[in-house]
């Protein structure tokens, strides 16, 4: 039976989706999604510690050997990222059933279960497939059902930015397709490893450069890279809060993890770094992302755009860990995947459960609520410690090890700016947690202020101390990110 | 003509063209969907031309009595029937001891197998494509009568 653990956590969600669709009772639905998310992650630990000593496991679909068949690869860097998914979304699967959006949708809610299963089956997907036209199914599959989860945010709003995501979403995937296209036709094959033996010996070929360009192009805007970010703050501001979580702890985390895997198990770091110089670009347009993201964060009033704003920036670290390309740059890379995805379910779990008593996030409706409310606001504010990254905490780690690598490169100005963007991240999360704390009550919350419930607030505490403890203890993160970056560039090497 | 619905129903040449055709045009979405292991067709094919039959009969003949051949739940349930009917024939192929999806083991030779399990396949993706097509159809014709 442990054989078919790869394929396994992506059939729990699968096979629950369609059955979710046709249970008209709200908590049937709710608990079919939610046993097949728990499913799904105890398949990932499962996973994890069959990975844990650097082996790679090879799953053929259908009998078939790759390269002619699909397989499911699963090494270090994926065991990780599965780890980040099915976790992040078996704690916020508890926090469903009390987002107001299930409460208004009633039987239909069940559609949103079914969206948000889609969603998480082909996250996993993305992240397990061995095959190049498999990423992109999976991607469009995860694009889809995310416009619908963005749509149903209660705002008109919410409509014009599930649109205007689904314009970017497609292009970057047509552009995703148009590249494995043109890697089809300059190598014959499809699956990962293959086109990584083949590529090397076409480094001059005009079609194979072509597709890096589409692919990194198309990647970008599922990352949310610097000038292909304008999707993101509408999409998450305006998102149902509980979606804008789970969005937000995993979609932008598996589109950097394809990345990765692209650049470093398809084309080849020395295509990425030697022959095209791309780190070049990924530097300068991290470096401005850091800066731009952070500094539009400071001026939002909203604060699920103050958040959508710092993950611009923090995804950019992301990117300036690729560009750095050292062990060390990829190892804070992987770790930032990872610790940033429960900073940010952390904190949008919190803004969940706020928008469940208020029905508004904007920060001048909101001053004062820690008189009424300290827990809810006290998991905030541990979040909000992370994502500045306070020793002690997991974004510390990851900022640390990135601000290392940068230092090995002696790129002092990439140092200043992480430093400086750190400094910004302390400003834009003060001003909240100072409206929130400190600030007189607003009419709004004297009179309607109360804690989240109880189902937000357990699971925003679970993923708050979680941030401490994968700050205290690295094992797991750096770890695995360490294994998962030692067979990345022994890949390409 | 502006303020009322122009039906086609009135229209004698669609109407005589929509029913002699509608039954060749089912017969033949029956035809590419079992036919794909040998030519050209299988289920999305089939599961396209099957649903063009419906979405005809309910432009010419009405949405109600197009929505009484085949009601708007069935249409749903289908879109799931297929996709478990895809989903199920690869657990099966595990619950047997294969690969998911490794349609060897259905039968008692691999030949044999790979045979059923395609047509088995093949038959939720029909299934699966038709049943979108029509509740797709039915979605955007439906929205004058709320």
């Amino acid at each position: 039976m442990s054989a078919q653990l790869p394929i396994l956590q992506l059939l729990f969600p699968l096979i629950a989706a369609p059955i979710c669709s046709l249970l008209h009772n709200r908590n049937a639905a709710w608990l079919l999604s939610a046993l097949a998310t728990w499913a799904s992650l105890a398949t990932a630990i499962g996973l994890y510690y069959q990975t844990a000593n650097g082996a790679e496991l090879i799953y053929e679909v259908g009998g078939w050997p790759p390269p002619w068949g699909i397989s499911v690869n699963i090494d270090s860097l994926n065991a990780l990222v599965l780890l980040l998914i099915t976790g992040m979304a078996s704690v916020l699967v508890v926090a469903f059933p009390a987002s107001l959006t299930i409460q208004w949708l009633g039987s239909r809610a069940r559609l949103y279960y079914t969206a948000y299963l889609l969603c998480f089956a082909s996250l996993i997907g993305i992240t397990i497939t061995g095959d190049a036209f498999n990423v992109f199914v999976f991607l469009e599959i995860s694009s889809l059902s995310t416009y619908a989860l963005v749509a149903m945010g209660r705002d008109r709003r919410a409509q014009l930015a599930a649109f205007r995501y689904l314009i970017m979403g497609t292009v970057g995937a047509t552009f995703i397709l148009i590249s494995v296209g043109l890697l089809y036709m300059a190598t014959g094959t499809l699956n990962m490893a293959d086109l990584a033996e083949r590529i090397p010996a076409l480094h001059d070929s005009t079609v194979v450069r072509a597709a890096f360009g589409f692919f990194i192009v198309g990647a970008g805007v599922k990352v949310a890279m610097f000038p292909m970010h304008f999707w993101l703050p509408s999409a998450y501001s305006f998102a149902p809060s509980i979606a804008s979580a789970f969005l937000a702890a995993t979609a932008t985390k598996v589109a950097v993890y394809v990345m990765l895997r692209f650049i470093f198990g398809v084309f080849g770091a020395e295509l990425f770094f030697d022959v095209l110089a791309l780190d070049q670009v990924f530097l300068a347009l991290a470096v401005v992302g850091i800066v731009v993201g952070s500094l539009a964060a400071l001026y939002q009033d909203d604060i699920k755009a103050v958040l959508a704003y710092s993950s611009v920036a923090q995804l950019s670290y992301m990117v300036l860990g690729i560009a750095v390309g050292t062990a060390s740059g990829l190892t804070a890379a992987v770790v930032h995947i990872f610790n940033h995805g429960l900073i940010k379910a952390a904190l949008f779990i919190v803004l969940a459960g706020i928008f469940v008593r208020f029905q508004c996030t904007r920060l001048s409706d909101l001053a004062g609520l820690g008189k009424f409310a300290p827990w809810t606001v006290g998991a905030f504010g541990v979040g909000a410690m992370s994502l500045i990254g306070i020793p002690g905490t997991a974004g510390f780690i990851s900022k640390w090890y990135l601000l290392l690598s940068v230092l090995e490169h002696a790129w002092w100005f990439v140092a200043l700016v992480i430093i400086a963007s750190s400094l910004l991240a302390l400003a834009y999360m003060w001003r909240v947690i100072d409206a929130l704390w400190l600030k007189e009550p607003s009419q709004l919350v004297t009179e309607r202020g109360r804690e989240a419930p109880l189902r937000m607030l357990i699971p925003a505490w679970v993923l708050a101390l979680a941030n401490f403890f994968f700050g205290i203890d690295t094992t797991v993160t750096l770890g695995a990110a360490g294994r998962a970056v030692a067979s990345l560039l022994g890949v390409s090497a | 003509m502006i303020d009322k619905p122009i039906s086609m129903k009135s229209n004698p040449i669609l109407r005589g063209v929509t029913s002699i055709t509608l039954g060749p045009i089912l017969l033949f979405a029956w035809y590419v969907q079992w036919h794909g292991d040998y030519g050209p067709g299988g289920g999305f094919q089939a599961g396209v031309i099957f649903a063009a039959a419906i979405i005809a009969y309910a432009l010419i003949y009405g949405l109600d009595r197009a929505q009484r051949f085949i009601p708007p739940k069935s249409a749903e349930i289908g879109v799931m029937a297929g996709w478990l009917l895809y989903i199920g024939t690869g657990v099966i192929s595990m619950l047997l001891g294969a690969n998911f999806l490794d349609y060897d083991v259905l039968a008692s030779d691999p030949l044999h197998g790979q045979h059923y399990g395609i047509l088995a396949v093949e038959l939720g993706v029909g299934i699966t494509v038709a049943a979108v097509m029509i509740v797709l159809f039915y979605a955007f014709a439906g929205r004058r009568h709320r």
